[in-house]
């Protein structure tokens, strides 16, 4: 949900944002293979496959949800994302 | 020859390869801390060093990449200065994409540390031009990302223009899968920018510069650059 937060007598509207990080389909997921393999170990052997990524979450002033997307998109760009290999998902809370 | 160390928070190389510098070569070394807007002036090297920037924090080297130095770090290779990437310091120029491809990490998911085997590719660079061509060198491997990956097309595109400079190999320089330590594709270990300039590599040169300490194959590492930059190279 977006926040109404008064600061120094202004008040801003700050949105959560959601990003959800994950490796691109070809690059090798060893992390999920390993996570996999322990998964099978334990007995859960109706397991398929495992892919492990991020989850991180960003609060970001702004007038419009629109606008906290396009900005968080701008930060996975600029350094959240490597685009060689991952690929990411943007939720606003609220949008 | 002027030669800048860059240290970031949680850079651990930085006064091994001073050391190896300054005993192998005797010249000038200074230490650039990354918040640093500018390189020492006349700095004909800049080094990254091995290490755990940012405790390797969202991605190996992704946040190293963003310090403020490194703005003056890629004017000094687009102006044909030499860089060189050790181990952190490689994956730093991967995320600054000074240098292609990544550092996923290791096959085994475990950290490697052990004496390594490579074969050197590439000779007519100013990292590696005291080599005989396909000499086998040792230098030690110290990391947890280290597999080197790009897309096949560009993987293609590096091999064609030699781009590839160490290749992970047995003792007797078969570069094949049981001389791989950790994954890499086409055993790579270390590569070279298009125009020659950039060199990145996981294996540590500056700890096989010294007898006592187990091996002296990095010392042609160092006099190369400084037979390169001797000779008028920038």
């Amino acid at each position: 949900m977006e926040e109404n937060i008064v600061l120094r007598g202004e008040t801003i509207m700050v949105h959560h944002v959601h990003v959800f990080i994950q490796l691109k389909d070809g690059v090798l997921d060893i992390q999920g293979k390993a996570v996999a393999h322990s998964l099978l170990s334990l007995g859960h052997s109706s397991l398929q496959s495992v892919k492990v990524g991020k989850y991180i979450q960003l609060w970001i002033e702004s007038e419009t949800a629109a606008s906290a997307k396009e900005q968080a998109s701008a930060m996975c760009d600029d350094l959240l994302v490597n685009g060689i290999i991952e690929q990411f998902r943007i939720e606003v809370e609220g949008e | 020859m002027k030669t800048a160390v860059v240290i970031f928070p949680g850079s651990n190389c930085d006064q091994d390869v001073i050391h190896a510098v300054r005993t192998t070569l005797g010249t000038e070394v200074a230490e650039v801390w990354h918040r640093e807007n500018d390189l020492p002036s006349g700095t004909d090297l800049v080094i990254l060093p091995g290490g755990f920037s940012y405790g390797d924090y969202l991605r190996s080297g992704a946040m190293a990449a963003r310090s403020p130095v490194m703005k003056s770090v890629a004017r000094h290779g687009g102006k044909g200065g030499l860089i060189l990437g050790i181990c952190n310091g490689f994956q730093v120029l991967t995320e600054a994409r000074l240098l292609p491809g990544v550092l996923l990490p290791n096959r085994t998911l475990s950290f490697i540390c052990r004496p390594c085997f490579l074969r050197v590719e590439n000779t007519a660079t100013p990292f590696t031009n005291r080599f005989p061509k396909g000499q086998v060198v040792q230098f030690p491997i110290a990391h947890g990302d280290g597999l080197y990956s790009l897309p096949e097309d560009e993987l293609k595109a590096l091999e064609d223009r030699g781009g590839v400079v160490f290749r992970y190999a047995s003792p007797e320089g078969i570069a094949d899968d049981n001389g791989n330590p950790n994954g890499s594709l086409n055993n790579i270990a270390g590569i070279i920018s298009p125009e020659g300039n950039i060199l990145g590599l996981m294996p540590h040169p500056e700890r096989a510069s010294e007898a006592l300490l187990g091996g002296e194959d990095g010392c042609l590492f160092w006099q190369s650059i400084l037979s390169f930059l001797e000779k008028g190279g920038r």
